[in-house]
């Protein structure tokens, strides 16, 4: 009659996930419940579609990207420790660990590290620069489609309409291509210092500075 | 000798509990076994409870909820992100930091979701003898233990046997019952004597189950001619309602012994039973609903408009079937006490079969039922707003969760509109809309 969440995970391992990431016993036992919740396939490891059928998720528009995080380069599956080990970065930063033992690594959930994992998310070819391409998918994807064109295209298609017989139609767009290269060409300008027409790690962290990385980067996790 | 023991046993069980049911009267032998059951699970919570301070096992006072979120708006969250920068004189409000908002939220709901969490059944505050629902409890003492083993022996060699024998006897009634009335000619008896066929049998089944019902608010009782709603957890969800009056079914034709049920409770009282192929015909399904609800002579339709089994701790959307063919709603509010067994049927885990026999084996179902006032489709709303409206009520009543998920995500994806949604609402933060023309020659 123990306790069923926590069989398949070892006190060691709860052990150096705690010195790893900083959550408590608690929070770990608690996370891996919700890890074997959404390991449907039930084999310790989760898979792109596992996040996927997460509707909030699946309806986030950068929501490809964020599952992206997760995987490490090149690999299909996540164990347990990858999982929490992404998680980390959304801890908040408590005043305790500001007065930690300087020696020691630097927390998973430092602002420095909130802002690099930030930066992935934008450098898909990590190369340590944000292209101007880069750039432009994350802003295509948050933006979408012009919704209306996709909408009228949909009532194309359903009306089985030809094509010749389509005229002008007045529709507004969301966001041209244009306007988003400009957006993007003027985000780099502000941002970029060394005049690579590209946004380096260093030159990402000056544009945010004043940005409060810790609580908008931070989840509350209860105990 | 052993046959003499047989009948004796037989005759026990129909005196103490057949004819009970049958005639609506009880014996308190239920009552009893309820108070000896409340009181030995009060014991054995206030057993874990003292363990636990002593050993300083606390439970969160917010054991539900594993993060707390920020409640802001896409507006107010990416206002306070850009706070920082100046704005730029060449319009657009583009920040590198916008995406920290989708992040969040992103990684927030990886965490902890709405909707997946009630496709399984609801975790307990603290543990009730049962081993199913034993999550995250540690051994407590000898004493519990030895609780827990004569708790198995109760229900598994005692209980189930017998609940077994009563759902049988209660369903083979049921068929011989309705096909006998089925033979009797359209007198005024034969509606009667069918209703009180179909509720003895499902009082019979509800013995089966040990189930303790409540019924509130009976004066807003389903009518004839009118359609009765419910949120879904389980099959039960049907025994627990026709113990206290009689509805048509609406439903898909199964073969084998479903199919034989179904065709028996036919002969005796119109219920509305489809081919799998017509079910996907929406017109043809609406006007069989629509000819019964004008039949004033015919008993109200039950329905459960969420489609699936939902966990009993949210509604889930209700489909807009019902809704749209102007007759009557009557609202009905089930919540099941998770305490005594849980009655959520997870299809994706357990099949019909295996989830009768954790019914038959848990210490028994207690729930309570609201009958809410009729309600009607009112001027200017369409379909899906008073499906909304009705759904709001149920779960008010029922101290559930109201959600606007679709029930159907249990298995299929969501929607890719409400990502565009999400998107739209982003670009307008982005850039103040700018109509363009498009010109469709070139495609």
């Amino acid at each position: 009659m123990g306790s069923r969440a926590s069989t398949l995970l070892r006190e060691e391992e709860i052990e150096e996930i705690k010195k790893e990431t900083g959550f408590s016993h608690s929070q770990i036992t608690r996370l891996y419940s919700r890890f074997t919740s959404l390991d449907k396939g039930e084999n310790g490891t989760l898979s792109r579609e596992d996040f996927q059928r997460i509707p909030e998720l699946a309806i986030n528009p950068l929501g490809d990207r964020i599952i992206n995080a997760f995987f490490p380069e090149g690999e299909d599956q996540v164990n347990f420790r990858g999982f929490m080990r992404t998680l980390a970065h959304f801890r908040p930063i408590e005043d305790n660990e500001k007065n930690k033992d300087p020696t020691a690594s630097e927390p998973l959930n430092s602002r420095t590290n909130k802002l690099l994992f930030a930066f992935r998310l934008y450098d898909l070819d990590r190369d340590d620069k944000i292209s101007r391409d880069e750039l432009l998918q994350v802003l295509r994807m948050m933006v979408g489609l012009n919704m209306f064109v996709s909408q009228v295209l949909r009532m194309m298609v359903g009306l089985n309409m030809f094509v010749s017989q389509v005229l002008r139609m007045m529709v507004g767009v969301n966001i041209s291509d244009e306007q988003l290269g400009s957006i993007a060409d003027r985000t780099i300008q502000e941002a970029d210092q060394n005049g690579d027409n590209s946004i380096s790690f260093n030159e990402f962290i000056k544009v945010l500075e004043k940005v409060d990385v810790e609580q908008k980067m931070s989840i509350r996790f209860l105990h | 000798g052993e046959t003499t023991w047989l009948k004796v046993w037989v005759y026990l069980i129909v005196a103490l509990l057949m004819v009970p049911a049958m005639f609506g009267f009880s014996l308190g032998i239920s009552e009893t076994y309820m108070k000896i059951l409340i009181k030995t699970l009060e014991w054995a919570t206030l057993r874990i409870q003292t363990v636990n301070t002593e050993q300083q096992i606390l439970k969160s006072p917010s054991f539900n909820g594993l993060i707390q979120r920020e409640e802001g708006s896409m507006e107010k969250e990416l206002g306070e992100l850009r706070r920082s920068r100046p704005k730029s004189p060449l319009g657009g409000d583009f920040s590198l930091s916008d995406c920290f908002y989708f992040y969040r939220r992103g990684v927030e709901d990886i965490v902890e979701d709405e909707v997946t969490q009630r496709f399984s059944s609801e975790e307990l505050v603290w543990w009730n003898l049962l081993t199913r629902t034993n999550y995250d409890f540690h051994y407590i003492s000898l004493k519990l233990t030895m609780v827990w083993v004569l708790g198995v022996f109760v229900r598994y060699c005692i209980l189930a046997p017998l609940r077994i024998m009563l759902a049988s006897i209660g369903l083979t009634w049921l068929v011989i019952g309705t096909t006998i009335v089925g033979f009797l000619p359209e007198w005024r008896l034969k509606s009667w004597l069918s209703e009180w066929v179909h509720v003895m049998c499902y009082r019979i089944c509800a013995r089966g189950l040990s189930a303790t019902i409540h019924y509130h608010n009976k004066e807003n009782r389903p009518r004839k001619g009118g359609i009765c709603v419910a949120n879904h957890t389980s099959p039960i969800d049907v025994v627990i309602l026709c113990n206290d009056g009689c509805y048509a079914m609406v439903g898909q034709s199964h073969g084998g012994l479903m199919g034989v049920l179904q065709r028996a409770m036919a002969k005796a009282c119109p219920h509305i039973w489809f081919e799998r192929a017509d079910m996907k015909d929406r017109h043809l399904v609406a006007k069989r609903l629509r000819d019964h609800v004008n039949d004033k002579t015919k008993l109200p339709i039950l329905i459960f408009p969420e489609g699936t089994c939902i966990n009993n701790t949210s509604v889930m959307m209700f489909k807009k079937g019902s809704f749209e063919i102007g007759a009557t709603i009557y609202p009905v509010a089930i919540k099941y006490d998770p305490q005594f067994g849980d009655a959520f049927w997870n299809s994706a885990k357990y099949n019909m079969v295996s989830y009768l026999l954790r019914m038959m084996t848990s210490w028994a179902i207690v729930c309570d039922v609201w009958y809410l006032p009729a309600m009607h489709q009112q001027e200017g709303e369409d379909a899906v707003q008073f499906a909304n409206r009705v759904k709001s009520a149920i779960a008010h009543q029922g101290g559930l969760l109201d959600l606007c998920w679709d029930g159907g995500l249990k298995r299929a994806k969501v929607k890719d509109t409400f990502k565009e949604q999400q998107q739209k609402m982003y670009s307008n933060m982005l850039v103040r809309a700018v109509n363009t023309c498009i010109h469709f020659d070139s495609i």
